[in-house]
């Protein structure tokens, strides 16, 4: 006789073993471990909330620290393998498999265990990719999540960290499994509800803010004169004449200078208003100056940042805002936007190869990409038309019928031809190739595939690969884009210099740019201070980046 | 001769001067913008090469310069002379030539052009490469500038700079006549990783960006007449802080030293128990003391005129 | 520290007549440019003093491409580099021209 309800009843026992150590939903905190050996089975899908910006740290810490006679083999399923105890719980025996999008901080630590083999590696993915595997294979039993706070039936509020909250619930709560939240504190009254109370098995109050990495602030103090030049290059070879106006930014310092010289730079060549006004972003603290100066007309993210929360609250007209007034930012639905709904994605990376594809991994450190090559690919479910991407699809393919031709998103990538220490950003081949042998993956770790790319951006020209024919006009474009990298020394100067003059590689001369002009003064901004002035002293940043 | 130095008495921002960030320019551009267009003349310029015998032992670079850079100019027609220290060149820091130019700046001052003297300071302290070499610039310059000031003449201190003043910049800052500082501007001897080496991170947070300004920085030094004038991060301004310095400075004598003593006497005295600079800025008579670090310029300055230490006199 | 040293003829002068401009400082990733009109017009002179030993090859092609470019007849440029990237030296390099030239200041 089949039973149909093995799950529910799974749960319930579930339920039931946590229930020894919780009146109502709540859990003290000093029962965190204990609640988490009662509920959690060896072998389990566990989802341990955190990405590169929020995390479930107390419960990091209680899992971390259950026995692992008692919980072992577990597979975790999550964004972010970024704190010290995400990496413990392979090396103490509790989790084997591991599922992933991101790992900044501890890229080096994760390259270490795999290398080792503590780790089981299912995959690296992009942010929208593991959601979307949560609803078909990788459904956690467990999850375990954080929020700001919770009342007494349960409902949670996320505050401006709403993140990947909804669609890690989601997932579990309606696939019989059991969600555990922390939060800063319990209340009476919520601000609002995010995640409703009946999706939310136990609450653990935690008596402190959850940890929040600010990874999307960027020092204006720290941009160079290259990186300007870089910007001022993709403003008026890229963004003008393809009137780009929905968009998504990396976090490098390259596109921080783009967004400071927007009221400057970019006003002085008459684009307000023409481009850059619809945003798939994190609340970039160096967009400030362009919003207060009227450019943004709105933006959606996909977490906060620190500090910048009360900025948001009073631009509520810029950032999607809930009746309390702070931000609801989403990770899926704000990935989503940038796949379907933004012309551009404009990013830096530590390698590109002569095929133009790019990675962020190095032979000993195993970052993941999070949101990056998501954003950085063409939606080929894409069917509303716009002018970026119509002109885009045009240049790649001009002999097709407009009418069926496909259009293309401009996926850019910017940055100079050396970076820290020297080290070339132009390689004949990626490290990610390396370590994928050293692996024996099946995939190597790209980040953004060549034929993705439509442009290289460096302090040397732009890069359009969208008029190359084939791989040989490909290959002499990025190698006429290398400065004095060994790929870029290796060009034929001749076949550089006709691809020049049909525009498919454009030097800062060819658009009236002046690499002198590249100063620091161009900058809207060039101290968090002024970060602050031009906020009118709502931004509040972290201590780290003040010098006053 | 004592006086009362206030930024009240400041004139109006000198339009024509360069509003360039002093944090963010360089010791030519600061030297440069500071004085009167095309008025520097540099003494032991670059092109003479005369540069560190010591660093080339550690197989490290030079600079033509050595980071100090030393000369003559005029200052709305006045003659002074300047030096000015480079703070991305080995952190700012004091080695043997580096420190020999102001020695020699100093010297001259009192010796034979008889003219004011504006140190751009932008130091970490002495350059560890040079460590006995530095120590012994250190004290010359001390002494060079003390014996300058006896003779009557005006040596003011200007800090804004990345490296801010530390070390024996410090200790010469002490020693000056007057000194301005701005926001981004940190005086003091021992530097925060240095004091939380030494006494432990309970004691001192390096990493507490806002702690090490709220101790060290520019408001802090206004605060508790550490520095007479606090300026804006603007050429401009630092350029009318130093007209207006050189002209109130008062000159050395056992009388000015007493008064001196007399101050610091109070101050520790006063502020001895404090643990916390907003704990000196309560007992000076701010209300609102953690809204002092945000305030903007001209807020802070009219605050700092009204909280003003009473009988405070110079150095 | 690492030594180079580049000549190469010239085909204009510099215009202006500066007699020396520096630009830059010595830093982490950074350089200083000391230019100096002392040459005669149809030649110049690169003089290097690195930090990062081994880059000779990068080095003669910024030069090369530098001197192709700016034509800097009579300049002798003598370099403290404490690890700059090529093109922090290129930049650097036409910024000390352009100063020498009068173009700025």
């Amino acid at each position: 006789m089949t039973t149909w309800d093995n799950a529910q009843r799974l749960r319930e026992s579930r339920k039931r073993a946590g229930a020894l150590y919780a009146r109502g939903k709540r859990v003290e905190k000093k029962d965190a471990t204990a609640l988490l050996e009662a509920v959690i089975q060896p072998g389990d899908r566990v989802c341990l909330e955190g990405d590169n910006q929020k995390q479930a740290d107390l419960l990091a810490v209680a899992l971390a620290a259950v026995n692992k006679e008692k919980i072992h083999d577990l597979h975790m399923v999550q964004s972010g393998v970024v704190l010290p105890e995400h990496l413990d719980l392979f090396e103490l025996g509790i989790a084997k498999r591991l599922d992933y999008a991101y790992s900044g901080p501890q890229s080096q630590r994760i390259a270490k265990l795999l290398f080792g083999g503590k780790i089981e590696l299912g995959a690296v993915h992009t942010y929208l990719e593991l959601f979307a595997r949560y609803y078909v294979d990788l459904t956690p039993q467990v999850a375990l999540i954080a929020a700001v706070s919770a009342d007494r039936e349960g409902n949670l509020y996320t505050g401006p960290n709403t993140e990947d909250t909804p669609a890690i619930v989601e997932a579990t709560a309606f696939k019989d499994g059991i969600v555990i939240a922390q939060v800063n504190e319990i209340v009476d009254k919520l601000p609002r509800v995010d995640i409703p109370g009946d999706w939310v098995d136990f609450v653990i109050e935690s008596g402190k803010p959850f940890y929040v990495e600010p990874l999307f602030t960027r020092d204006p103090g720290a941009i160079t004169e290259t990186q300007i030049l870089t910007a001022m290059l993709a403003i008026k070879g890229i963004y003008a004449p393809y009137g780009v106006q929905r968009l998504n930014h990396g976090i490098g310092f390259n596109t921080a200078a783009i967004e400071l010289l927007l009221p400057t730079y970019a006003e002085r060549l008459g684009l307000k208003g023409k481009i850059a006004s619809h945003w798939a972003l994190n609340p970039h603290p160096t967009l400030i100056p362009a919003i207060e100066s009227g450019w943004v007309k709105q933006v959606h993210s996909f977490g906060s940042e620190v500090g910048m929360d009360d900025y948001i609250r009073a631009r509520p007209d810029v950032f999607f805002t809930g009746p309390d007034g702070s931000l609801r930012s989403n990770r899926a639905f704000s990935q989503v936007a940038g796949l379907y709904a933004c012309d551009m994605f404009i990013g830096s990376t530590l390698q590109i190869d002569l095929q133009g594809n790019s990675s962020t991994v190095t032979a000993d450190r195993v970052a993941g990409f999070g949101g990056a090559p998501n954003m950085g690919s063409d939606a080929r479910g894409r069917r509303h038309p716009s002018q970026p991407w119509l002109q885009a699809g045009k240049e790649a393919d001009p002999d097709s019928p407009a009418a069926l031709r496909r259009g293309r998103k401009l996926v850019v990538q910017i940055g100079e031809t050396f970076g820290d220490k020297n080290v070339p950003l132009f390689v004949e081949h990626l490290d990610a190739l390396k370590l994928a042998t050293k692996l024996d993956l099946d995939l190597a770790p790209v980040m953004v595939y060549g034929d993705d790319v439509t442009h290289i951006v460096t302090e040397e020209g732009i890069a359009n690969l969208l008029l190359c024919r084939n791989n040989d006009e490909r290959e002499h474009a990025i190698r006429g884009v290398a400065g004095y990298t060994n790929v870029g020394r290796g060009r034929d100067k001749k076949l550089v210099q006709q691809l020049r003059e049909r525009g498919v590689i454009r030097r800062p001369e060819d658009l009236g740019i002046d690499p002198l002009d590249a100063d620091r003064r161009l900058l809207a901004a060039r101290s968090i201070k002024d970060l602050v002035r031009w906020s009118g002293d709502l931004y509040a940043p972290p201590s780290k980046f003040r010098n006053w | 001769m004592i006086i009362i130095a206030s930024d009240k008495a400041l004139p109006p921002n000198n339009t024509s001067a360069s509003t360039d960030s002093w944090y963010e320019s360089s010791a030519r551009q600061r030297v440069e913008n500071l004085l009167d267009a095309n008025s520097f003349n540099e003494f032991i310029g670059p092109e003479l090469r005369e540069t560190s015998p010591h660093l080339p032992l550690f197989d490290l670079p030079e600079q033509f310069d050595d980071g100090m850079i030393v000369g003559y100019g005029r200052l709305d027609g006045i003659p002074v002379l300047v030096a000015a220290q480079e703070g991305r060149f080995m952190g700012g820091a004091f080695g043997e030539i580096h420190g020999a130019k102001l020695t020699g700046l100093l010297r001259a001052a009192r010796d034979i052009a008889w003219l004011p003297v504006l140190i751009l300071f932008d130091t970490g302290g002495v350059r560890l490469q040079e460590a006995n070499a530095g120590e012994l610039a250190i004290a010359e310059i001390m002494r060079a500038l003390i014996e300058a000031r006896f003779a009557g003449i005006p040596v003011v201190g200007l800090v804004g700079g990345r490296a801010g003043c530390y070390g024996g910049g410090g200790l010469i800052a002490g020693c000056c006549s007057a000194l301005a500082v701005s926001e981004q501007g940190r005086i003091s001897v021992s530097g925060p990783e240095v004091i939380e080496t030494n006494r432990g991170l309970e004691e001192f947070d390096s990493k507490d960006r806002a702690l090490v300004w709220r101790t060290m920085g520019g408001k802090h030094r206004r605060l508790i007449g550490g520095a007479e004038v606090f300026a804006d991060d603007t050429v401009a301004s630092f350029r009318d802080a130093a007209r207006f310095l050189i002209k109130h400075a008062p000159s050395m004598s056992l009388e000015m030293l007493e008064a001196e003593q007399f101050r610091l006497t109070q101050r520790i005295e006063q502020f001895g128990t404090c643990a916390d600079a907003a704990d000196i800025w309560r007992s000076l008579g701010a209300t609102k003391p953690q809204s002092i670090p945000a305030l903007p310029h001209p807020d802070f300055v009219a605050l700092a005129n009204d909280l003003q230490e009473p009988h405070y006199v110079a150095r | 520290m690492e030594t180079l040293n580049y000549r190469a003829n010239a085909p204009q002068r510099a215009k202006g007549s500066k007699r020396q401009v520096i630009v830059g400082v010595v830093a982490s990733g950074n350089l200083e440019v000391l230019a100096e009109r002392v040459l005669p017009d149809s030649e110049c002179e690169v003089d290097i003093r690195t930090a990062a030993e081994g880059f000779g090859e990068v080095w003669q092609a910024v030069v090369a491409d530098f001197v192709e470019r700016r034509s800097p007849g009579g300049l002798k440029f003598s370099i403290n580099d404490g690890g700059a990237r090529p093109d922090t030296v290129a930049l650097r390099l036409a910024q000390a021209v352009s100063a020498i030239e009068g173009e700025r200041t």
